[in-house]
């Protein structure tokens, strides 16, 4: 095994004095401390904003900028027409290494689409964000790009999100009126399925 | 009566006054050390959306501290265990009774020494008062029946009774110079001129008493870099078993007695409230102009200049406590009685000898 020799200096006199060193410590503070003043003060009149005065993210009122591949909380991509992209093949289900997503495919009027989910539903207290079901997607259809990351809630009931809150980020809960049209399990309907195809299409013609 | 009643008014300002920069302190400290590590610092606590740079935070922690349950340990001494942080507020508070804090005040046909009492041993006074307040601390040690209470009580009274010595001899060298221990005539003498332009300050006739002072009386605050007998997060100090506001007069006790050796290196080495060229009526320079002013603003120039010199040392030791890392108990001990006291002693044989040569006053 290798071995590294560690040479710890002897001090010379002048250090050995200590007064000169407590001095360039107080310089060392003192610098921070007049530069920092200087710019808090500056800030308060609107000038040198760009120079920070501190490190620190003021957080809820001051987010952190996030790293482009962040992973945060989910969403699924809408199509013009307000549908999911998702065409409910349960890759993201079956890949899914917490078994957080639940899915309940129902037939799709487009025989291109084929199918949609009725439901969609992720557990957040169960999801570990891995990613894996954004890299398995073949249509685009979920994303991590929310950047909400402040996600917290008082029971493992209001954990679990459902397609209203996947399809639209900005929802938070208590999610209030539904707002989609197609066919799906609604969750604010206790469940039960509500929309229909008409009021995306139109009347078939 | 009416001697009383101004009395009582000194005593409230110094009171109103130094109380006041105490707590305040609990905010410096917070927004000093945030500045100079590149942080923000306590700024949440508002009132009706005002946070007003987070000064309130220092109310909040008097509510908090009030409303805290007070815990006596089962088998400590009650009384002993009570009075203790009474003790050391105390003496912290009473030492402040002797510092002059401006000239005298002329109203009228009375003449207003601004100081609360006039002392002939203002010095002694003040350094009785400090070294009683090791009372305080030892008694918390001892009282709490808890091993790392008593042992940082020894600590502490180990470290003061070391300072003390070195701090006392340094002082010797100053007495020497101007020849009194009245503190309002020892600011009186520092106004006279060395060569007709430099102040007579304590700094430039005494620097070396000036350095061991400032040190020893650092350590006489027992805060960083010479805060052994507390150790907050690691050694455990004499405080260990109390809890709410007489935690609180302990950590008060620390900020008041920051206070107290700005005060005193103010008064001993800066002047007081003295400001150079400045006679009772009115600027003289060196170069042959004058300016008058009246005797009340004489007297308000006095007050702010010492408020001034106090709230610079204030501001130099809070930046010297978060500059330095604590020492270890040895290099403490060591710093003590092999470096400062030995220039101590020194320092005053070296300036009675120089007083001696110059016209055989020592």
């Amino acid at each position: 095994m290798a071995v590294k020799v560690v040479h710890r200096r002897e001090l010379t006199f002048w250090e050995k004095l200590y007064v000169p060193q407590i001095l360039t410590g107080l310089k060392i503070t003192s610098k921070h401390f007049f530069r920092n003043l200087f710019l808090h003060i500056v800030h308060r009149i609107g000038l040198l904003r760009h120079l920070r005065a501190s490190a620190t993210f003021q957080y809820p009122e001051e987010p952190r900028p996030l790293a482009w591949r962040f992973r945060s909380r989910h969403r699924l991509t809408v199509r013009d027409e307000g549908t999911p992209r998702c065409v409910g093949c349960m890759l993201c289900e079956t890949v899914c290494p917490a078994k957080c997503i639940t899915i309940v495919a129902g037939e799709h009027p487009d025989p291109n689409v084929e199918k949609y989910p009725v439901r969609f539903d992720i557990d957040l207290g169960i999801c570990v964000y891995c990613g894996y079901c954004v890299e398995v997607c073949p249509e685009d259809a979920i994303r991590m790009d929310t950047g909400i990351l402040d996600v917290a809630a008082y029971s493992r009931q209001e954990m679990q999100l459902d397609i209203h809150e996947l399809m639209n980020p900005k929802l938070r809960k208590p999610v209030g009126e539904c707002s989609l049209k197609f066919p799906h399990e609604c969750r604010l309907r206790a469940g039960q399925m509500k929309g229909d195809w008409e009021a995306v299409y139109g009347k078939a013609t | 009566m009416i001697d009383l009643a101004i009395k009582l008014g000194l005593a409230f300002t110094v009171f109103f006054g130094v109380l006041n920069l105490a707590g305040l302190h609990t905010w410096i400290e917070r927004k000093q050390s945030a500045i100079i590590q590149d942080r923000i610092g306590a700024n949440r606590a508002s009132i009706g959306g005002f946070r007003l740079l987070g000064l309130f935070h220092p109310l909040a922690d008097a509510v908090k501290m009030f409303m805290k349950e007070d815990i006596i340990p089962a088998r400590a001494d009650r009384v002993l265990h009570t009075l203790a942080p009474f003790f050391s507020v105390f003496f912290a508070l009473a030492a402040f009774a002797a510092i002059p804090f401006g000239d005298r005040l002329i109203l009228g046909d009375r003449v207003i020494e601004l100081q609360v009492a006039k002392l002939d041993v203002a010095l002694l006074y003040i350094f009785a008062m400090l070294s009683l307040g090791v009372y305080g601390v030892i008694l918390a040690g001892f009282a709490s029946r808890n091993n790392y209470a008593i042992l940082g009580g020894l600590r502490a009274t180990a470290q003061m009774i070391s300072y003390e010595i070195a701090l006392g001899i340094a002082i010797i060298g100053v007495i020497l110079v101007y020849q009194t221990l009245d503190l309002q005539e020892l600011v009186r003498a520092q106004g006279q001129l060395l060569g007709g332009w430099i102040p007579m300050w304590g700094i430039i006739v005494q620097p070396v008493a000036f350095f061991i002072f400032v040190t020893a009386a650092l350590a006489e605050t027992k805060r960083i870099p010479f805060d052994l007998p507390e150790g907050e997060s690691e050694i455990i100090g004499y405080f260990v078993e109390y809890s709410g506001m007489k935690f609180g007069m302990f950590f008060l006790t620390d900020f008041l007695e920051t206070i107290m050796v700005a005060c005193l290196a103010t008064t001993l080495f800066f002047g007081g409230w003295q400001i150079p060229y400045l006679l009772p009526d009115g600027f003289h320079f060196p170069w042959g102009a004058t300016f008058a002013v009246s005797h009340f603003t004489y007297v308000g120039l006095g007050v702010a200049s010492f408020s001034a010199k106090v709230l610079f040392f204030c501001w130099l030791f809070m930046q010297l406590r978060w500059t330095l890392p604590r020492f270890r108990y040895d290099q403490l001990m060591n710093l003590g009685w092999l470096g400062l006291f030995p220039v101590a002693v020194a320092n005053v044989v070296l300036t009675a000898t120089v007083l001696f040569l110059l016209g055989g006053r020592a």
